[in-house]
């Protein structure tokens, strides 16, 4: 079977009822997406089909075709997109584990929604953290839609560019 | 003292148990066999060492780039970055050139535990810690100017160091750290006793916002963790542990499955687990849920919930020896006053649920073992190696990895490490990743322990309590986890909170009279520490009863806090901080209530105030204040964070789903029966940092407890009756 991953083909010679999660960590070898629940709720799985987010431990890998996938490997070459950016400057993740998902999550939003308002936010993301990043998260969303500006952010938590060390 | 001596079992103590000392490692080329992996599995710890070992603690190139060793875990916390703050402070190296590797329980052991203790729990990982390694930085500073001083023929004195640059000062020649490592590391260490820490006040390094160390491959799919990693010939595997707890592997069917694509065998693990091993995850997963096994559930499948329910409602009836703290006749005082004020809560079980599943992988090659293991708690993992294979402690090694949340998970039982040692040791010389599917981890986890308590007070004509009675009944962590802590069947641990004495988690209370009881009631489920332990129950018996208290006593509640806390000013402190940043004496607009807690753990003094409006007993929380007093501060920023995750965790802790047993076993089996909390639910929080200056508390763990209390307390006023029942759905309440 033919795989179509961050702009690669791969032939893969899997069950045709392996989730599209476990053909993109265990036979493509991209372990950028990640196990959580396996039942679609947590959301660290989540990747793009054709552009649209999905949570990919839920779709069967013969249910692709012919569609792109796009793993958080490819959301950019070099942690560029405005997201992992934001993720960045405001130290988003704790344990990092979820992010992967966020992230992706967050990227599709302002796809979707280039400004989103809370209530936006609130809608669109659903994925779980344990670590609690989750004001963090709405911070990095607003930096990264440029409705906030990153200093203004840092400075609600008494930091500023100059003091992140 | 001499490990090689010691049994494992005595390792295991001493290694969870014991705080490090005080032992600098002499300047040698390091032959450091840190962790090595053909894959890329951890960017802070890279794969050529150090030339240049000034130290333990400090190794640094001739391009001046300074490797910081990290002995305890990262599971999300902050502590590498936050011990990398502490080292470059008293090293005076440049913060832009530090990198962190992170030390090996193997290696430690072999070095005579050179780095200390490992495990990162109790919210340890910088307070235990901080003294020898800010001595050990500066040792290595004292080394490294002195072996310029050498090279230079020139007295110390006439010597400063900025940022890793040595500057002559009369001539105005300049070195740096890099040139002058390899000569460093050939002096004598200076007698730590004899350096003398920088007063925390006048830090530069540490105390500042700094920005984490490890980010930056968190954000695009790089950070590989311990379910991630992809070994050469690694085989995966899927565990089954009796559903029941305490009931055992009668017999499985493996010629069912090993027709089933990419499967390699099974192996019994133990007389209650059950492993399938084949050449992908996926497939171990898949063929262990085809796999007929047939268990002896044993007696615990008789259990229901409702029976532990009510074996703990009939402890607190149960008269006995079960005093911890008596002062006065309370229960006298109590019934003698003009009012009694008397309420029962209830909390429940808790999983862990991290969002990284439980896995270690192990490889076994002719009499030495290796294990990869995300771990709170890297030498009881060695130790738990050692004891699954049977090899001795110096024939093992276990490389840490960072882990996908801890929450405590990690640290206490190292079931995963032994685990995949028995199953690894069937496949001599391939290493074997044993992953928990999610299920697997949330009906098999150590779960928070179930609890409940029967508070009493009396209050006198006014207003004043007259004596306090607590008596909790509920499941102890050490009956599971450390017997050998139970004095003469009394458990303090389950007492957390409410101590007379520190230094962890005193009562911040003086009552006229007082008797602290604990009714010890175990279940057949495993029950271990969860972020907060003990603390997130106690919290709320003490600060939910508390607010019923100053009602009964028509005083408002942080005045009838405060006029119990004289004797207990950082308590205090840290509620006037709150209830300052939230304007408490500010009337709120129409339809909102609030509600205040402050509560001591882990040395660190937390107190929260919560808003909430509740319409159609649907929760909202408008507004959540927090204020800590952790006595230092190593990096605000990041202790921010974590308060932030702790009020995520503990909003999730009072409003979802518990965890409940059903015929002996787990009823929640995933995420859709036992759901966290989401982003749309969770307020913004605004944090007050106010350090004294004078102790160092925990920050992890201690900023958990106050936040359910507080917003229950916020619930109560709103809805003219005192919750008391835990999780709230039980009071017909949700969060929005």
């Amino acid at each position: 079977m033919q795989l179509s991953v961050n702009g690669q083909m791969f032939n893969i010679d899997v069950e045709p009822n392996m989730p599209l999660l476990w053909a993109i960590r265990e036979a493509v070898g991209l372990t950028g997406t990640k196990y959580g629940c396996g039942v679609a709720q947590c959301g660290a799985c989540t990747v793009y089909m054709n552009g649209e987010p999905v949570r990919s431990c839920s779709v069967p890998v013969s249910a692709v075709g012919s569609a792109k996938i796009t793993t958080i490997e490819a959301l950019s070459k070099d942690n560029s997109h405005p997201v992992q950016k934001a993720w960045i400057a405001l130290d988003v993740p704790q344990c990092g584990y979820c992010q992967s998902g966020q992230v992706m999550a967050a990227a599709a939003l302002l796809k979707r929604i280039p400004k989103p308002t809370d209530a936006d936010i609130d809608n669109a993301m659903s994925n779980l953290c344990r670590c609690g990043t989750y004001q963090k998260i709405r911070d990095g969303i607003h930096v990264a839609s440029g409705q906030k500006k990153l200093a203004d952010v840092l400075a609600q938590y008494d930091a500023s560019l100059a003091t992140r060390g | 003292m001499t490990l090689e001596n010691n049994s494992r079992r005595e390792f295991i103590i001493k290694g969870t148990i014991l705080g490090g000392g005080l032992m600098l490692g002499v300047g040698a080329i390091p032959d450091l066999a840190f962790a090595q992996a053909n894959s890329k599995y951890d960017p802070n710890t890279p794969t050529k060492y150090g030339d240049a070992e000034v130290n333990a603690w400090v190794s640094i190139m001739p391009d001046d780039t300074v490797y910081i060793r990290i002995a305890r875990s990262e599971m999300g916390q902050g502590t590498r970055t936050g011990l990398a703050q502490l080292v470059t402070e008293e090293l005076e190296c440049n913060w832009k050139k530090v990198k962190t590797q992170s030390a090996t329980p193997g290696q430690s052991l072999a070095r005579k535990r050179v780095w200390g203790e490992h495990g990162t729990g109790g919210s340890r990982g910088i307070r235990i810690s901080e003294d020898y390694v800010r001595r050990g930085a500066a040792a290595a500073r004292i080394m490294l100017v002195q072996a310029a001083a050498n090279q230079w023929n020139v007295p110390v004195s006439e010597l400063k160091v900025d940022k890793g640059v040595i500057t002559h000062v009369p001539t105005g020649r300049k070195t740096t750290y890099g040139k002058v490592a390899e000569l460093a590391s050939t002096l004598t260490p200076p007698d730590p006793k004899s350096i003398t820490l920088k007063d925390p006040r006048n830090w530069k390094v540490a105390g500042q916002p700094y920005a984490r160390l490890d980010t930056a491959d968190k954000v695009n799919g790089t950070k590989v963790y311990g379910a991630d990693l992809q070994l050469p010939g690694m085989l995966c595997a899927s565990i089954k542990s009796c559903p029941v707890f305490g009931g055992k592997l009668v017999s499985y069917d493996e010629a069912k499955i090993m027709g089933m694509r990419g499967v390699k065998g099974v192996v019994k693990v133990n007389d209650s687990t059950v492993a399938v091993v084949a050449d992908t995850w996926w497939r171990a997963n898949k063929a262990l849920g085809s796999l007929p096994i047939v268990w002896d559930e044993g007696k615990g499948a008789n259990v229901s919930q409702d029976d532990i329910n009510k074996m703990l409602r009939a402890g607190l009836d149960e008269q006995g020896d079960f005093w911890q703290r008596k002062e006065g006749d309370a229960p006298a005082a109590i019934s003698g006053s003009s009012k009694k004020v008397e309420a029962i809560y209830f909390t429940p079980f808790r999983a862990h649920v991290t969002m990284e599943p439980m896995n270690a992988t192990v490889k076994i090659s002719g009499d030495r073992a290796e294990a990869w293991v995300p771990t709170q708690n890297g030498e009881g993992s060695l130790a738990a190696l050692s004891e699954a294979t049977g090899f001795p402690l110096e024939k093992c090694e276990v490389y840490k990895l960072d882990s996908g949340c801890g929450l405590g998970r990690r640290g206490s039982t190292q079931d995963f490490t032994s685990f995949a040692a028995k199953v690894a040791q069937k496949y001599p010389g391939v290493p074997v990743k044993v992953l928990w599917s999610r299920e697997e981890d949330m009906t098999h986890d150590f779960y928070h322990p179930i609890a409940m308590a029967k508070m009493t007070a009396g209050i006198d004509s006014s207003g004043n309590v007259t004596g306090m009675h607590i008596k909790v009944s509920g499941q102890s962590i050490n009956a599971t986890a450390a017997p050998q802590n139970i004095k003469n069947g009394k458990d303090e641990r389950q007492l957390q909170g409410f101590y007379e004495k520190g230094p962890d988690a005193q009562l911040g209370y003086t009552f006229p009279t007082l008797l602290t009881e604990y009714v010890m009631k175990n279940t057949h489920v495993p029950v271990g520490p969860w972020r907060g332990v003990n603390t997130n129950q106690n919290g709320i018996f003490m600060e939910c009863f508390m607010d019923e208290c100053a009602k009964a006593a028509g005083k408002d509640p942080v005045q009838f806090r405060q006029a119990l806390m004289q004797s207990h000013p950082k308590h205090l402190g840290v509620l006037n901080a709150a209830a300052k940043k939230a304007n408490w004496d500010k009337p709120l607009p129409p339809g909102n209530f609030k509600g205040i807690a402050q509560f001591m753990g882990y040395a660190s003094y937390s107190a929260c105030v919560a808003e909430v409006s509740v319409q159609n007993n649907i929760v909202k929380i408008n507004r959540l204040v927090f204020a800590l007093d952790s006595g230092h501060v190593v990096n605000p920023y990041l202790t921010r964070e974590q308060i932030e995750g702790s009020v995520a965790m503990a909003l999730g802790g009072i409003f979802s789903p518990e965890i409940s047993v059903e015929n002996g076993r787990i009823k929640e089996q995933n995420l859709d029966s036992y759901p966290l909390i989401k982003l749309s639910s969770t307020p913004r929080i605004e944090t007050v940092l106010v350090p004294t200056y004078d102790f160092w508390g925990g920050v992890g763990e201690p900023t958990i407890c106050v936040v359910g209390p507080a917003v229950a307390n916020a619930i109560s006023a709103a809805i003219g009756r005192p919750v008391r029942n835990f999780p709230l759905y039980k009071e017909g309440l949700s969060l929005a």
